[in-house]
């Protein structure tokens, strides 16, 4: 017998349930009153730097049908590609940006729609640039771990290229199920959790 | 950033790779959502980048007075909650065995009788009108944490023709990377429904279920007041950024 490690396990995942907005988004569900607003309900101000946003996102069951109670949750850079947490070394994020947003799918028709700011190119790992890119998380009844994922930008071509994660995807077929297409403003992303289009997600 | 003139340096090493086969599965035909909510593809495996390595602060400055007490912060002025009045507490840890401060447990529950402030939820028991369902605390510096609520009801729900849910209570936790990010349910020492569960069955091992089961603390109680409950909860864990591979300059 060798010494022991001495680590413990993770705590294993249970599914967020039907019921994940009384915990997270509890005003979006009725439940006023306990706390001033929902947690992520808006990203940025009138200060933010970047350019405005919108990511309008819906996350498709194995027969397409958009998922209505569903909860995902976004993670950014700022317009300089910084993000705001004290684990980024590189420099001071924008103050009027904390890059953290979350947003339930709405009832009727599947959609979370956030306003954000267009986020700047961070590094990998070996200095290269990683392309412009939303790191997402998604929960839902039926999800038993929360399912990770990336949103890039559709007119980003060129940075996308040269981006080290969406060339490590062998299957070219599937990286644009990571890319976002712009309309106007905004940008469209639909989420597939299964069937030929099925999202690449993230072991990471 | 650290703060000017702190020698508290945040850790930046990558996280340990989860266990996939100690959480449950995508897939768990028991649980019949699962069935067509699961990516059925294999997921694409790499060393954290900073996206995952960072996350959000929140701090304690936005948590309300009665954010931790369930039994008070839906209630009517002078009234509580009914049900069997318990504190939850434990602490957040990492795979090291190490104190998560800071983290936001964000958690909801089900009333006494088991029924939620939902409209999707139809269940026959009637609701509380001095119970919302919904809590929020921030650890302190050794990732302790506790707060007050009622003790949940089981439910039965739509799945088998028969089935019902443990006693639980959902737990959302956000530790100091977006790598670390965790949703879980705990339940309840001595619950015969645990087993039954099909949600809970889908974690194949058992020593993994009983993680989930908090105990029952004589010591911790409030006397003639609330029976205690310790749950400690696990985040991944990172590696000494020491040894970490990196280009020169950087």
């Amino acid at each position: 017998m060798a010494q022991s490690l001495d680590r413990l396990k993770e705590s294993p995942s249970q599914t967020a349930g039907p019921y994940v907005h009384i915990g997270l988004t509890p005003n979006f569900c009725g439940i006023g009153g306990v706390y001033p607003a929902d947690l992520g309900a808006s990203m940025v101000n009138d200060k933010t730097q970047g350019e405005r946003i919108g990511l309008e996102i819906r996350v498709l069951d194995g027969t397409g049908t958009p998922l209505r109670d569903a909860l995902i949750e976004i993670w950014q850079a700022d317009a300089n590609g910084l993000y705001n947490s004290p684990a980024e070394l590189r420099g001071a994020a924008d103050p009027d940006f904390l890059g953290w947003g979350r947003c339930p799918s709405d009832m009727e028709t599947g959609l979370c729609s956030f306003q954000t700011i267009k986020p700047g190119r961070v590094p990998f790992r070996d200095g290269r640039l990683m392309a412009p890119h939303v790191s997402l998380w998604i929960v839902a009844r039926g999800i038993n771990i929360g399912l990770h994922t990336r949103l890039y930008f559709s007119d980003e071509a060129k940075a996308n290229a040269e981006d080290p994660i969406l060339a490590r995807i062998e299957q070219r077929i599937r990286v644009p199920t990571l890319i976002a297409e712009r309309k106007g403003g905004s940008y469209i992303f639909d989420v597939h959790l299964q069937g030929e289009k099925e999202t690449v997600f993230f072991d990471s | 950033m650290p703060e000017p003139g702190s020698n508290r340096m945040p850790e930046t090493g990558a996280f340990f790779q989860r266990d996939r086969t100690w959480h449950p599965p995508v897939l768990t035909p028991g649980y019949k959502t699962s069935v067509l909510r699961s990516p059925q593809k294999a997921l694409l495996a790499f060393d954290n980048t900073a996206s995952e390595l960072t996350g959000p602060v929140f701090g304690h400055a936005m948590l309300g007075e009665l954010d931790n007490d369930l039994i008070h912060n839906f209630a009517r002025p002078g009234e509580s909650a009914i049900g069997e009045r318990i504190i939850v507490y434990g602490k957040v840890l990492d795979e090291r065995g190490k104190g998560v401060s800071g983290a936001l447990l964000e958690f909801w529950q089900a009333n006494s009788g088991g029924r939620y402030r939902h409209k999707k939820d139809g269940y026959l028991a009637p609701l509380d009108p001095n119970f919302g369902g919904c809590g929020r605390t921030i650890t302190g510096e050794d990732g302790g944490y506790a707060f007050r609520t009622v003790k949940p009801g089981p439910y039965p729900w739509p799945n088998g023709p028969n089935d019902w849910r443990p006693s639980h209570i959902h737990f959302s936790i956000f530790g100091h990377a977006f790598a670390q990010r965790l949703i879980t349910q705990m339940y309840f020492e001595g619950d015969p429904l645990i087993w039954h569960c099909p949600i809970v069955r889908g974690i194949r091992d058992k020593a993994a279920i009983e993680t989930l089961v908090a105990a029952l603390d004589m010591q911790a109680t409030i006397p003639m007041d609330a029976r205690a409950y310790k749950f400690d909860i696990v985040l991944r864990g990172r590696r000494a950024s020491l040894f970490e591979n990196r280009p020169e300059g950087n």
